[in-house]
Protein backbone atom coordinates (compact mmCIF):
# COMPACT_ATOMS: atom_id res chain seq x y z
CA UNK A 1 0.00 0.00 0.00
CA UNK A 2 3.19 2.50 0.94
CA UNK A 3 4.68 1.53 -2.07
CA UNK A 4 1.91 2.48 -4.56
CA UNK A 5 1.25 5.43 -3.01
CA UNK A 6 5.46 6.04 -3.42
CA UNK A 7 4.65 5.48 -6.95
CA UNK A 8 2.23 7.81 -7.28
CA UNK A 9 3.94 10.37 -5.46
CA UNK A 10 6.94 9.62 -8.14
CA UNK A 11 4.63 9.99 -11.21
CA UNK A 12 3.02 13.26 -10.08
CA UNK A 13 6.69 14.91 -9.58
CA UNK A 14 7.80 14.04 -13.01
CA UNK A 15 4.66 15.32 -14.36
CA UNK A 16 5.07 18.13 -12.93
CA UNK A 17 8.62 18.87 -13.27
CA UNK A 18 9.23 17.08 -17.02
CA UNK A 19 7.35 20.04 -18.78
CA UNK A 20 9.66 22.64 -18.04
CA UNK A 21 12.91 20.59 -18.05
CA UNK A 22 12.10 18.97 -21.51
CA UNK A 23 11.46 22.89 -22.46
CA UNK A 24 15.06 23.80 -21.68
CA UNK A 25 16.40 20.86 -22.64
CA UNK A 26 15.06 21.33 -26.38
CA UNK A 27 15.63 24.53 -26.33
CA UNK A 28 18.69 24.68 -24.74
CA UNK A 29 20.81 22.07 -23.86
CA UNK A 30 20.07 20.55 -27.15
CA UNK A 31 21.10 23.74 -28.90
CA UNK A 32 24.41 23.58 -26.80
CA UNK A 33 25.17 20.48 -28.30
CA UNK A 34 23.97 21.00 -31.71
CA UNK A 35 26.17 24.04 -31.99
CA UNK A 36 28.82 21.96 -31.15
CA UNK A 37 28.16 19.34 -33.23
CA UNK A 38 28.10 22.71 -36.12
CA UNK A 39 31.02 23.80 -35.21
CA UNK A 40 33.06 20.23 -36.85
CA UNK A 41 31.73 21.61 -40.02
CA UNK A 42 32.54 22.72 -43.21
CA UNK A 43 29.22 23.75 -44.23
CA UNK A 44 25.81 23.95 -42.98
CA UNK A 45 24.39 20.29 -43.22
CA UNK A 46 20.85 21.20 -45.04
CA UNK A 47 19.65 23.33 -47.82
CA UNK A 48 21.00 20.28 -50.21
CA UNK A 49 24.81 21.58 -49.25
CA UNK A 50 28.11 19.49 -49.27
CA UNK A 51 29.21 19.15 -45.80
CA UNK A 52 31.77 17.04 -43.85
CA UNK A 53 33.81 17.01 -40.85
CA UNK A 54 36.74 19.60 -39.83
CA UNK A 55 38.66 21.07 -37.73
CA UNK A 56 39.59 24.01 -39.67
CA UNK A 57 37.32 26.58 -38.03
CA UNK A 58 38.87 25.69 -34.79
CA UNK A 59 42.63 26.06 -36.57
CA UNK A 60 40.70 29.45 -38.20
CA UNK A 61 40.76 30.64 -34.56
CA UNK A 62 44.70 29.70 -33.51
CA UNK A 63 46.44 30.29 -36.51
CA UNK A 64 44.89 33.70 -37.91
CA UNK A 65 45.16 35.48 -34.52
CA UNK A 66 42.46 37.91 -36.10
CA UNK A 67 39.68 36.09 -33.18
CA UNK A 68 41.97 34.95 -30.88
CA UNK A 69 43.12 38.84 -30.60
CA UNK A 70 39.51 39.76 -30.12
CA UNK A 71 38.79 37.37 -27.79
CA UNK A 72 41.44 39.16 -25.58
CA UNK A 73 40.03 42.57 -26.64
CA UNK A 74 36.97 41.67 -24.94
CA UNK A 75 38.20 39.66 -22.24
CA UNK A 76 40.29 43.24 -21.30
CA UNK A 77 37.01 44.94 -21.81
CA UNK A 78 35.44 42.69 -19.38
CA UNK A 79 38.03 43.65 -17.19
CA UNK A 80 38.02 47.37 -17.15
CA UNK A 81 34.35 47.44 -16.94
CA UNK A 82 34.37 44.66 -14.13
CA UNK A 83 36.63 47.12 -12.10
CA UNK A 84 35.08 49.75 -12.58
CA UNK A 85 31.61 48.54 -11.55
CA UNK A 86 33.63 46.37 -8.44
CA UNK A 87 35.14 50.03 -7.70
CA UNK A 88 31.78 52.41 -8.05
CA UNK A 89 29.59 49.88 -6.35
CA UNK A 90 30.91 48.71 -3.59
CA UNK A 91 31.15 52.13 -1.71
CA UNK A 92 27.38 52.77 -2.93
CA UNK A 93 26.19 49.33 -1.62
CA UNK A 94 28.08 50.08 1.88
CA UNK A 95 26.31 53.49 2.11
CA UNK A 96 23.15 52.10 1.86
CA UNK A 97 23.71 48.90 3.83
CA UNK A 98 25.37 50.81 6.99
CA UNK A 99 24.17 54.16 6.92
CA UNK A 100 20.82 54.29 5.72
CA UNK A 101 17.88 52.72 7.72
CA UNK A 102 14.02 52.17 7.14
CA UNK A 103 11.93 53.26 4.34
CA UNK A 104 14.43 55.28 3.01
CA UNK A 105 16.87 52.43 2.00
CA UNK A 106 13.95 50.25 0.68
CA UNK A 107 13.23 53.31 -1.93
CA UNK A 108 16.99 53.62 -2.54
CA UNK A 109 17.09 49.82 -3.55
CA UNK A 110 14.60 49.57 -5.81
CA UNK A 111 15.58 52.85 -7.18
CA UNK A 112 18.93 50.72 -8.08
CA UNK A 113 16.87 48.26 -8.93
CA UNK A 114 14.77 49.41 -11.24
CA UNK A 115 16.79 50.67 -14.31
CA UNK A 116 18.92 46.98 -13.77
CA UNK A 117 15.12 45.51 -14.97
CA UNK A 118 14.19 47.35 -17.86
CA UNK A 119 15.18 47.27 -21.43
CA UNK A 120 19.22 47.27 -21.63
CA UNK A 121 18.93 48.27 -25.53
CA UNK A 122 16.51 51.30 -24.71
CA UNK A 123 19.48 52.66 -22.06
CA UNK A 124 22.53 52.15 -24.18
CA UNK A 125 20.77 53.89 -27.11
CA UNK A 126 19.68 56.72 -24.62
CA UNK A 127 23.48 56.57 -23.61
CA UNK A 128 23.96 57.38 -27.74
CA UNK A 129 21.83 60.75 -27.06
CA UNK A 130 23.44 61.97 -24.38
CA UNK A 131 26.91 61.23 -26.13
CA UNK A 132 27.02 62.10 -28.88
CA UNK A 133 28.69 65.45 -30.49
CA UNK A 134 26.61 68.61 -30.17
CA UNK A 135 24.70 66.30 -27.49
CA UNK A 136 23.51 67.05 -24.43
CA UNK A 137 26.95 66.08 -22.45
CA UNK A 138 28.56 68.37 -24.78
CA UNK A 139 26.16 71.27 -24.12
CA UNK A 140 26.01 70.63 -20.40
CA UNK A 141 30.01 70.76 -19.86
CA UNK A 142 30.14 73.97 -22.07
CA UNK A 143 27.76 75.65 -19.63
CA UNK A 144 29.46 74.93 -16.87
CA UNK A 145 32.91 75.84 -18.31
CA UNK A 146 34.15 79.00 -19.63
CA UNK A 147 36.21 78.12 -22.22
CA UNK A 148 35.05 76.17 -25.25
CA UNK A 149 35.74 72.29 -25.79
CA UNK A 150 33.80 69.92 -28.16
CA UNK A 151 32.71 66.67 -26.20
CA UNK A 152 31.98 63.69 -28.47
CA UNK A 153 32.82 60.60 -26.76
CA UNK A 154 30.54 58.98 -28.85
CA UNK A 155 32.01 55.82 -31.08
CA UNK A 156 35.34 55.58 -28.71
CA UNK A 157 36.26 52.68 -25.90
CA UNK A 158 34.98 55.13 -23.78
CA UNK A 159 31.48 55.19 -24.85
CA UNK A 160 31.35 51.70 -24.61
CA UNK A 161 32.93 51.34 -20.86
CA UNK A 162 30.20 54.02 -20.35
CA UNK A 163 27.08 51.93 -21.62
CA UNK A 164 28.41 48.68 -20.28
CA UNK A 165 29.44 50.56 -16.80
CA UNK A 166 25.79 52.16 -16.89
CA UNK A 167 24.10 48.33 -17.64
CA UNK A 168 25.80 46.02 -15.30
CA UNK A 169 26.47 48.54 -12.33
CA UNK A 170 23.57 47.46 -10.54
CA UNK A 171 24.44 43.70 -10.32
CA UNK A 172 27.21 44.41 -7.95
CA UNK A 173 25.69 46.71 -6.11
CA UNK A 174 23.10 44.16 -5.55
CA UNK A 175 25.29 41.30 -4.58
CA UNK A 176 27.29 43.59 -2.46
CA UNK A 177 24.42 44.83 -0.84
CA UNK A 178 23.04 41.97 0.12
CA UNK A 179 26.57 40.56 1.31
CA UNK A 180 27.17 43.96 3.44
CA UNK A 181 23.51 43.06 4.84
CA UNK A 182 23.93 40.19 6.06
CA UNK A 183 26.90 40.95 8.11
CA UNK A 184 25.89 41.76 11.89
CA UNK A 185 26.17 45.54 13.40
CA UNK A 186 26.97 44.24 16.78
CA UNK A 187 30.68 42.84 14.60
CA UNK A 188 31.09 46.07 13.48
CA UNK A 189 29.93 47.65 16.94
CA UNK A 190 32.72 45.46 18.98
CA UNK A 191 35.51 45.98 16.81
CA UNK A 192 35.11 50.35 17.44
CA UNK A 193 34.13 49.70 20.88
CA UNK A 194 37.98 47.93 21.32
CA UNK A 195 39.11 50.95 19.36
CA UNK A 196 39.48 49.93 15.54
CA UNK A 197 39.77 52.54 13.46
CA UNK A 198 37.65 52.68 10.46
CA UNK A 199 40.38 51.88 7.62
CA UNK A 200 40.91 48.52 9.92
CA UNK A 201 37.10 47.88 10.30
CA UNK A 202 36.97 48.20 6.54
CA UNK A 203 39.90 45.89 5.82
CA UNK A 204 39.47 43.53 8.20
CA UNK A 205 35.46 42.90 8.47
CA UNK A 206 33.40 44.45 6.21
CA UNK A 207 35.53 43.54 2.99
CA UNK A 208 36.59 39.29 3.62
CA UNK A 209 32.72 38.91 4.79
CA UNK A 210 31.41 40.67 1.37
CA UNK A 211 34.22 39.29 -0.38
CA UNK A 212 31.45 36.09 -2.17
CA UNK A 213 28.96 38.77 -2.55
CA UNK A 214 31.52 41.22 -4.33
CA UNK A 215 32.51 37.81 -6.42
CA UNK A 216 29.57 36.72 -7.42
CA UNK A 217 28.91 40.27 -8.63
CA UNK A 218 31.85 40.55 -10.83
CA UNK A 219 31.24 37.26 -12.32
CA UNK A 220 27.56 38.12 -13.50
CA UNK A 221 29.22 41.13 -14.81
CA UNK A 222 32.41 39.86 -16.52
CA UNK A 223 30.79 37.02 -18.49
CA UNK A 224 28.09 39.18 -20.19
CA UNK A 225 30.26 42.13 -20.64
CA UNK A 226 32.97 39.35 -22.83
CA UNK A 227 29.93 38.24 -25.01
CA UNK A 228 28.15 41.90 -25.36
CA UNK A 229 27.62 43.06 -28.72
CA UNK A 230 24.74 45.19 -29.37
CA UNK A 231 26.68 47.90 -26.94
CA UNK A 232 29.84 48.14 -28.76
CA UNK A 233 28.48 48.42 -31.89
CA UNK A 234 25.87 51.10 -31.11
CA UNK A 235 28.27 53.00 -28.93
CA UNK A 236 31.41 51.82 -29.98
CA UNK A 237 30.94 51.87 -34.10
CA UNK A 238 33.57 51.65 -36.28
CA UNK A 239 36.12 51.03 -33.10
CA UNK A 240 33.20 48.92 -32.32
CA UNK A 241 34.88 45.36 -33.44
CA UNK A 242 34.91 42.32 -30.22
CA UNK A 243 34.60 39.31 -30.07
CA UNK A 244 30.90 39.30 -29.96
CA UNK A 245 30.27 41.46 -32.88
CA UNK A 246 32.44 38.97 -34.53
CA UNK A 247 30.12 36.58 -33.83
CA UNK A 248 27.10 38.31 -34.67
CA UNK A 249 28.73 38.81 -37.82
CA UNK A 250 29.05 35.12 -39.15
CA UNK A 251 25.36 34.58 -38.19
CA UNK A 252 23.81 37.51 -39.57
CA UNK A 253 26.62 38.68 -42.43
CA UNK A 254 28.72 36.62 -43.26
CA UNK A 255 26.62 33.39 -43.03
CA UNK A 256 29.62 31.69 -41.39
CA UNK A 257 27.61 28.93 -39.69
CA UNK A 258 30.43 26.67 -38.70
CA UNK A 259 33.22 29.70 -37.79
CA UNK A 260 30.17 31.16 -35.82
CA UNK A 261 29.44 27.92 -33.98
CA UNK A 262 33.04 27.54 -33.37
CA UNK A 263 33.84 31.17 -32.29
CA UNK A 264 30.89 30.73 -29.93
CA UNK A 265 31.74 27.43 -28.24
CA UNK A 266 35.16 29.02 -27.50
CA UNK A 267 33.82 31.62 -25.73
CA UNK A 268 31.25 28.78 -24.05
CA UNK A 269 34.54 27.47 -23.00
CA UNK A 270 36.19 30.61 -21.61
CA UNK A 271 32.80 31.27 -19.84
CA UNK A 272 32.44 27.84 -18.21
CA UNK A 273 36.22 27.68 -16.93
CA UNK A 274 35.31 31.28 -15.16
CA UNK A 275 31.72 29.98 -13.88
CA UNK A 276 33.46 26.76 -12.71
CA UNK A 277 36.87 29.28 -10.78
CA UNK A 278 33.81 31.10 -9.22
CA UNK A 279 31.61 28.16 -8.02
CA UNK A 280 33.20 28.13 -4.20
CA UNK A 281 32.43 31.79 -3.87
CA UNK A 282 28.86 31.69 -5.41
CA UNK A 283 27.69 29.00 -3.51
CA UNK A 284 28.08 31.21 -0.27
CA UNK A 285 26.96 34.42 -1.58
CA UNK A 286 23.36 34.83 -0.44
CA UNK A 287 21.08 35.78 -3.11
CA UNK B 1 36.78 63.16 9.31
CA UNK B 2 33.97 63.84 11.64
CA UNK B 3 31.32 61.22 11.09
CA UNK B 4 28.54 63.60 10.13
CA UNK B 5 30.95 64.69 7.24
CA UNK B 6 31.02 61.15 6.33
CA UNK B 7 27.54 60.76 6.32
CA UNK B 8 27.17 63.78 4.13
CA UNK B 9 29.92 62.09 1.82
CA UNK B 10 28.26 59.12 1.67
CA UNK B 11 24.63 60.77 0.67
CA UNK B 12 26.18 62.36 -2.27
CA UNK B 13 27.73 59.85 -3.14
CA UNK B 14 24.32 58.20 -3.34
CA UNK B 15 23.10 60.88 -5.14
CA UNK B 16 25.75 61.02 -7.89
CA UNK B 17 25.24 57.60 -8.58
CA UNK B 18 21.40 57.59 -9.21
CA UNK B 19 22.01 60.53 -11.23
CA UNK B 20 24.71 58.62 -13.57
CA UNK B 21 22.36 55.98 -13.37
CA UNK B 22 18.98 58.09 -14.43
CA UNK B 23 20.54 60.86 -16.12
CA UNK B 24 20.84 59.24 -19.42
CA UNK B 25 17.09 57.71 -19.70
CA UNK B 26 15.93 61.38 -18.38
CA UNK B 27 17.55 62.60 -21.33
CA UNK B 28 16.05 60.24 -23.99
CA UNK B 29 12.65 60.73 -22.40
CA UNK B 30 13.13 64.20 -22.70
CA UNK B 31 14.48 64.43 -26.08
CA UNK B 32 11.36 62.54 -27.26
CA UNK B 33 9.38 65.70 -26.73
CA UNK B 34 12.24 68.22 -28.30
CA UNK B 35 10.65 69.60 -31.58
CA UNK B 36 14.50 69.52 -33.20
CA UNK B 37 15.01 66.31 -35.15
CA UNK B 38 19.04 65.99 -34.29
CA UNK B 39 18.35 66.72 -30.91
CA UNK B 40 19.45 70.09 -30.99
CA UNK B 41 18.96 72.68 -27.93
CA UNK B 42 16.90 74.87 -27.17
CA UNK B 43 14.24 72.53 -26.02
CA UNK B 44 10.79 73.12 -27.96
CA UNK B 45 8.16 71.35 -26.79
CA UNK B 46 5.96 68.99 -28.62
CA UNK B 47 4.38 65.77 -29.33
CA UNK B 48 4.68 65.98 -32.82
CA UNK B 49 7.20 62.41 -32.47
CA UNK B 50 4.40 60.49 -30.07
CA UNK B 51 1.60 61.13 -32.74
CA UNK B 52 3.99 59.98 -35.45
CA UNK B 53 4.11 56.96 -33.64
CA UNK B 54 1.06 56.12 -33.93
CA UNK B 55 1.12 56.28 -37.66
CA UNK B 56 3.65 54.10 -37.96
CA UNK B 57 2.68 50.86 -38.65
CA UNK B 58 5.81 49.20 -38.82
CA UNK B 59 6.46 50.30 -35.29
CA UNK B 60 2.75 49.57 -34.10
CA UNK B 61 3.02 45.74 -35.77
CA UNK B 62 6.17 45.42 -33.76
CA UNK B 63 4.91 46.55 -30.75
CA UNK B 64 1.99 44.61 -30.81
CA UNK B 65 4.14 41.40 -31.64
CA UNK B 66 6.29 41.72 -28.78
CA UNK B 67 3.23 42.22 -26.08
CA UNK B 68 1.52 39.07 -27.61
CA UNK B 69 4.91 37.15 -27.11
CA UNK B 70 5.86 38.55 -24.12
CA UNK B 71 1.92 37.40 -23.05
CA UNK B 72 2.31 34.05 -24.60
CA UNK B 73 5.18 33.54 -22.85
CA UNK B 74 4.47 34.61 -19.77
CA UNK B 75 1.42 31.99 -19.64
CA UNK B 76 3.47 28.68 -20.40
CA UNK B 77 6.88 29.69 -17.95
CA UNK B 78 4.74 30.69 -15.49
CA UNK B 79 2.37 27.75 -15.58
CA UNK B 80 5.46 25.42 -16.06
CA UNK B 81 7.92 26.96 -14.27
CA UNK B 82 4.78 26.67 -10.80
CA UNK B 83 4.28 23.14 -11.46
CA UNK B 84 8.23 22.41 -11.55
CA UNK B 85 8.99 24.22 -8.37
CA UNK B 86 6.45 22.76 -6.07
CA UNK B 87 7.47 19.59 -6.96
CA UNK B 88 11.16 20.36 -6.11
CA UNK B 89 9.62 21.88 -2.75
CA UNK B 90 7.33 18.87 -2.33
CA UNK B 91 9.72 15.81 -3.21
CA UNK B 92 13.17 14.86 -2.30
CA UNK B 93 14.94 12.57 -5.30
CA UNK B 94 18.15 11.45 -6.35
CA UNK B 95 19.09 14.29 -8.51
CA UNK B 96 17.44 17.32 -7.32
CA UNK B 97 20.61 19.16 -6.93
CA UNK B 98 21.08 18.71 -10.40
CA UNK B 99 17.83 19.63 -11.35
CA UNK B 100 18.38 23.20 -9.60
CA UNK B 101 21.58 23.25 -11.16
CA UNK B 102 20.32 23.28 -14.81
CA UNK B 103 18.47 26.09 -14.41
CA UNK B 104 21.95 28.35 -13.84
CA UNK B 105 23.02 27.93 -17.51
CA UNK B 106 20.40 29.50 -19.50
CA UNK B 107 20.57 32.60 -16.73
CA UNK B 108 24.30 32.75 -16.50
CA UNK B 109 25.55 31.84 -20.30
CA UNK B 110 25.51 35.31 -22.26
CA UNK B 111 22.98 35.53 -24.49
CA UNK B 112 24.64 35.40 -27.51
CA UNK B 113 25.63 31.81 -27.03
CA UNK B 114 22.21 30.86 -26.48
CA UNK B 115 20.67 32.66 -28.86
CA UNK B 116 23.26 31.58 -31.53
CA UNK B 117 22.59 28.43 -30.23
CA UNK B 118 19.28 28.44 -30.78
CA UNK B 119 18.88 29.67 -34.30
CA UNK B 120 21.75 26.85 -35.46
CA UNK B 121 19.32 24.27 -33.59
CA UNK B 122 16.03 25.55 -34.71
CA UNK B 123 17.43 25.89 -38.31
CA UNK B 124 18.43 22.32 -38.29
CA UNK B 125 15.44 20.50 -37.04
CA UNK B 126 13.35 22.79 -39.79
CA UNK B 127 11.44 25.31 -37.14
CA UNK B 128 13.20 28.59 -38.87
CA UNK B 129 13.24 31.79 -37.19
CA UNK B 130 9.99 33.17 -36.77
CA UNK B 131 7.48 34.17 -34.08
CA UNK B 132 7.22 30.35 -32.82
CA UNK B 133 10.83 29.74 -32.53
CA UNK B 134 10.97 33.82 -30.79
CA UNK B 135 8.11 32.01 -28.13
CA UNK B 136 10.31 28.77 -27.62
CA UNK B 137 13.24 30.72 -26.90
CA UNK B 138 12.03 33.02 -24.86
CA UNK B 139 10.16 30.80 -22.72
CA UNK B 140 13.52 28.78 -22.02
CA UNK B 141 15.22 31.71 -20.38
CA UNK B 142 11.92 32.92 -18.59
CA UNK B 143 11.80 29.78 -16.63
CA UNK B 144 14.28 29.47 -14.52
CA UNK B 145 13.07 33.15 -13.41
CA UNK B 146 9.79 31.95 -12.27
CA UNK B 147 11.07 28.74 -10.65
CA UNK B 148 13.53 30.87 -8.53
CA UNK B 149 11.27 33.32 -7.58
CA UNK B 150 8.41 31.04 -7.02
CA UNK B 151 10.52 28.53 -4.97
CA UNK B 152 11.48 32.03 -2.73
CA UNK B 153 7.90 32.04 -2.07
CA UNK B 154 7.24 28.37 -1.10
CA UNK B 155 10.53 28.48 1.34
CA UNK B 156 7.69 30.27 3.38
CA UNK B 157 5.36 27.70 3.42
CA UNK B 158 5.13 25.28 6.39
CA UNK B 159 4.88 21.88 4.92
CA UNK B 160 2.73 21.04 8.02
CA UNK B 161 -0.42 23.11 6.08
CA UNK B 162 -0.05 20.53 3.26
CA UNK B 163 0.50 17.71 5.41
CA UNK B 164 -2.40 19.09 7.67
CA UNK B 165 -4.88 19.00 4.55
CA UNK B 166 -3.65 15.41 3.27
CA UNK B 167 -3.95 13.62 6.83
CA UNK B 168 -7.93 15.66 6.31
CA UNK B 169 -8.41 13.13 3.22
CA UNK B 170 -7.69 16.10 0.35
CA UNK B 171 -6.87 14.39 -2.38
CA UNK B 172 -3.30 16.27 -3.90
CA UNK B 173 -4.70 18.08 -6.77
CA UNK B 174 -7.14 19.83 -3.91
CA UNK B 175 -3.89 19.99 -1.92
CA UNK B 176 -2.65 22.19 -4.95
CA UNK B 177 -5.44 24.49 -5.44
CA UNK B 178 -6.47 24.74 -1.73
CA UNK B 179 -3.84 25.25 0.09
CA UNK B 180 -0.44 26.21 -1.96
CA UNK B 181 -1.38 28.58 -4.51
CA UNK B 182 -3.14 30.99 -2.49
CA UNK B 183 -0.26 30.88 -0.21
CA UNK B 184 2.45 31.22 -2.92
CA UNK B 185 0.37 33.55 -5.21
CA UNK B 186 2.33 36.34 -4.51
CA UNK B 187 5.57 34.54 -5.99
CA UNK B 188 3.58 33.63 -9.06
CA UNK B 189 2.19 36.64 -9.63
CA UNK B 190 5.81 37.54 -9.19
CA UNK B 191 7.28 35.28 -11.33
CA UNK B 192 4.57 35.65 -14.51
CA UNK B 193 5.63 39.52 -14.21
CA UNK B 194 9.71 38.65 -14.84
CA UNK B 195 8.72 36.31 -17.40
CA UNK B 196 6.77 39.06 -19.04
CA UNK B 197 9.88 41.18 -18.18
CA UNK B 198 12.46 38.94 -19.76
CA UNK B 199 10.43 38.52 -23.02
CA UNK B 200 9.34 42.31 -23.40
CA UNK B 201 12.89 43.69 -22.76
CA UNK B 202 14.71 40.66 -24.69
CA UNK B 203 17.02 41.85 -27.30
CA UNK B 204 19.52 39.20 -27.92
CA UNK B 205 17.81 35.97 -28.71
CA UNK B 206 14.38 37.56 -30.52
CA UNK B 207 17.44 39.41 -32.74
CA UNK B 208 18.92 35.32 -33.90
CA UNK B 209 15.04 34.04 -34.21
CA UNK B 210 12.81 36.61 -35.69
CA UNK B 211 12.58 36.89 -39.03
CA UNK B 212 13.41 40.12 -41.01
CA UNK B 213 10.71 42.25 -41.38
CA UNK B 214 8.61 40.46 -38.94
CA UNK B 215 10.43 41.03 -35.80
CA UNK B 216 9.55 42.58 -32.23
CA UNK B 217 10.08 45.97 -30.81
CA UNK B 218 13.42 45.83 -29.65
CA UNK B 219 14.94 44.09 -32.76
CA UNK B 220 12.96 46.93 -34.84
CA UNK B 221 14.55 49.78 -32.41
CA UNK B 222 18.36 47.80 -33.17
CA UNK B 223 18.07 48.36 -36.39
CA UNK B 224 16.34 51.24 -36.71
CA UNK B 225 18.94 52.80 -34.61
CA UNK B 226 22.33 51.51 -36.72
CA UNK B 227 20.27 53.46 -39.53
CA UNK B 228 20.77 56.01 -37.95
CA UNK B 229 18.01 57.42 -35.10
CA UNK B 230 15.05 59.70 -35.13
CA UNK B 231 13.19 61.00 -31.84
CA UNK B 232 10.30 58.88 -32.69
CA UNK B 233 12.70 56.00 -31.80
CA UNK B 234 13.48 57.91 -28.53
CA UNK B 235 9.32 58.22 -27.90
CA UNK B 236 9.09 54.72 -28.20
CA UNK B 237 11.89 53.82 -26.25
CA UNK B 238 10.73 56.21 -23.63
CA UNK B 239 7.69 54.24 -23.63
CA UNK B 240 9.18 50.63 -23.22
CA UNK B 241 11.02 51.79 -20.37
CA UNK B 242 7.79 53.21 -18.71
CA UNK B 243 6.08 50.05 -18.92
CA UNK B 244 9.42 47.43 -17.76
CA UNK B 245 9.39 50.01 -14.69
CA UNK B 246 5.88 49.86 -13.80
CA UNK B 247 6.02 45.98 -14.20
CA UNK B 248 9.05 45.90 -12.07
CA UNK B 249 7.68 48.40 -9.20
CA UNK B 250 4.02 45.98 -9.31
CA UNK B 251 6.76 42.67 -9.37
CA UNK B 252 8.52 44.49 -6.05
CA UNK B 253 5.62 45.04 -4.19
CA UNK B 254 5.22 41.17 -4.07
CA UNK B 255 8.89 40.15 -3.61
CA UNK B 256 10.88 42.15 -0.81
CA UNK B 257 14.11 42.32 -2.67
CA UNK B 258 16.00 44.21 -0.05
CA UNK B 259 15.60 41.19 2.10
CA UNK B 260 14.79 41.50 5.76
CA UNK B 261 15.68 44.82 7.62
Amino acid sequence: MAGSLERADRRRAALMLSPAYLWLTAAVFLPLSAMAFFSLLTDVPFGGRDWAFTLQNYRDFFETGTYALLLWKSLKLGLIVTALCVLIGFPFALVLAKAIKGRAREALFLLVILPFWSNSLVRIFSWAIVLRGNGVLDAAVNAILPWEVRVNLMFSQSAIVIGLVHSYLPYVILTAYLALQAIDDSLIEAARSLGAPRRTILLRILLPLSAPGLIAGAVLIFVPVVGSFMEPRLLGGRVGTYYGTAIEDQFVAVFNWPLGAALSFILLAVVLVILALATPALRKAPT
Amino acid sequence: MTNRLLARLGHLYLGLILVFLYAPILVMAAMSFNRSEFYQLPFDFTTDWYAKLWHNGEILAAAGRSVWIAGTVTAIATVLGTAASIALYRHSFPGKALLRALLFPPIAIPWLITGTAMLVFFFGIGLDRGTPAVIIGHVALALPYVIVVVSSRLATLDPALEEAARSLGARPWTVTRAVTIPWILPGIIAGALFAFAVSFDQFVVSYFLSEPGDSTLPVLIYTSIRKGFTPEINAVSTLIIAVSMALMLLAARRVRFGGED
